[in-house]
């Protein structure tokens, strides 16, 4: 699988060849450094490690320098490994929009959500809360409503979809298409949103 | 916000049409393609907001058609739009008209500025 790392720029709208108002996200994705090559022999399996961001000095820990340091690489702040890189790529090297992705790509973008804090059933899973304002019913509009059965098990199952922290967690959406590509810039625009907020971390893969 | 403008300044062609403001009233000439035709179909109405900023700015414009109000977004700088004329020029106090929603009839119009040149 290819795929780059890159920033959350913000989301806006292009006009399609039709005419169409397209709603997009601009992904910026600087070179990425190749940190480690892994394959069949070394490691058992296929892949590339890249690099994003330059790293303080003080924020690289020891072991992780010598990582660095083997590969001849400057320090970076991200690193993500991606299975069965398809492009040749030897250490040190740089990996450009150019090299993975093209107009029309079908892409999954990958982030960190937005945290919503400690929510409650309806927002976070979707419920539709219990019953009716009128009829009897008070306090119950967005109750989550039964979690279970008495006595038998007389314990809640493992799992039970209940209130608490909602966003803030990975998230991969598939399927996204790549509307434009402006590799001089290392900009890429993806159709549709990406999961995070302004300037976080975007793992987009094809 | 800057990487973003930079964006629209390389991908979005600005459409240039005269000066409107809320309030006038204008005719929207729209390109509409069905099948391998193309024709241009008009909108005629006053506009009662101007929305956003720089490639993706929008405007409203709002009419009485056959009793019912009809009201249409546009995006400014959509390749569709062929041009937009200015009938006349409303004098109006605010620049966004949602009062005109609950206004029918006579109230529902919007004096003419006049301009003496």
């Amino acid at each position: 699988m290819n795929g780059l790392i890159g920033k959350k720029i913000g989301m806006t709208s292009v006009f399609g060849e039709d005419g169409s108002n397209v709603a997009c996200t601009i992904v910026e994705a600087l070179p990425n450094k190749v940190v480690q090559v892994k394959d069949q022999d070394s490691d058992g399996y296929n892949s590339v490690q890249l690099g994003y961001g330059a790293a303080k000095d003080k924020n690289v820990t020891k072991p992780m320098r010598g990582h660095f340091d083997k590969a001849g690489v400057d320090p970076v702040k991200t690193l993500v490994e991606f299975r069965d890189f398809e492009i040749e790529k030897r250490v040190g090297d740089n990996v450009t929009i150019e090299d993975v992705f093209e107009e029309g790509d079908i892409v999954n973008a990958i982030g960190t959500s937005k945290g919503k804090g400690f929510q409650g059933v309806v927002k976070r899973h979707g419920f539709k809360g219990v019953g009716d304002a009128t009829h009897g019913q008070h306090n119950r509009q967005r109750a989550p409503g039964s979690i279970g059965a008495g006595s038998t098990p007389s314990r809640v199952y493992k799992g039970m979809r209940m209130a608490g922290q909602d966003g803030g967690r990975r998230v991969k959406v598939r399927n996204l298409r790549i509307v434009k590509v402006l590799s001089e810039k290392n900009l890429i625009l993806v159709q549709g949103a990406v999961p995070g907020h302004k300037g976080s971390l975007v793992i987009i893969e094809k | 916000m800057d990487i973003i403008k930079s964006v629209h300044d390389e991908i979005t062609t600005i459409n240039q049409f005269p000066d409107f403001k809320s309030g006038d009233n204008v005719s929207v000439s729209y390109s509409i393609k069905e099948g391998a035709k193309e024709r241009i179909q008009k909108f005629k109405g006053d506009v009662i907001q101007i929305k956003g900023h720089g490639a993706t700015k929008t405007f409203t414009v709002r009419k009485i058609s056959n009793g019912v109000g009809v009201e249409r977004i546009f995006p400014l700088n959509s390749p569709n739009i062929v041009d937009v004329e200015v009938l006349k020029r409303g004098k109006v106090r605010r620049s966004r008209l949602f009062y005109l929603r609950d206004l029918v009839g006579k109230k529902a119009k919007i004096k003419e500025r006049k301009i003496f040149k």
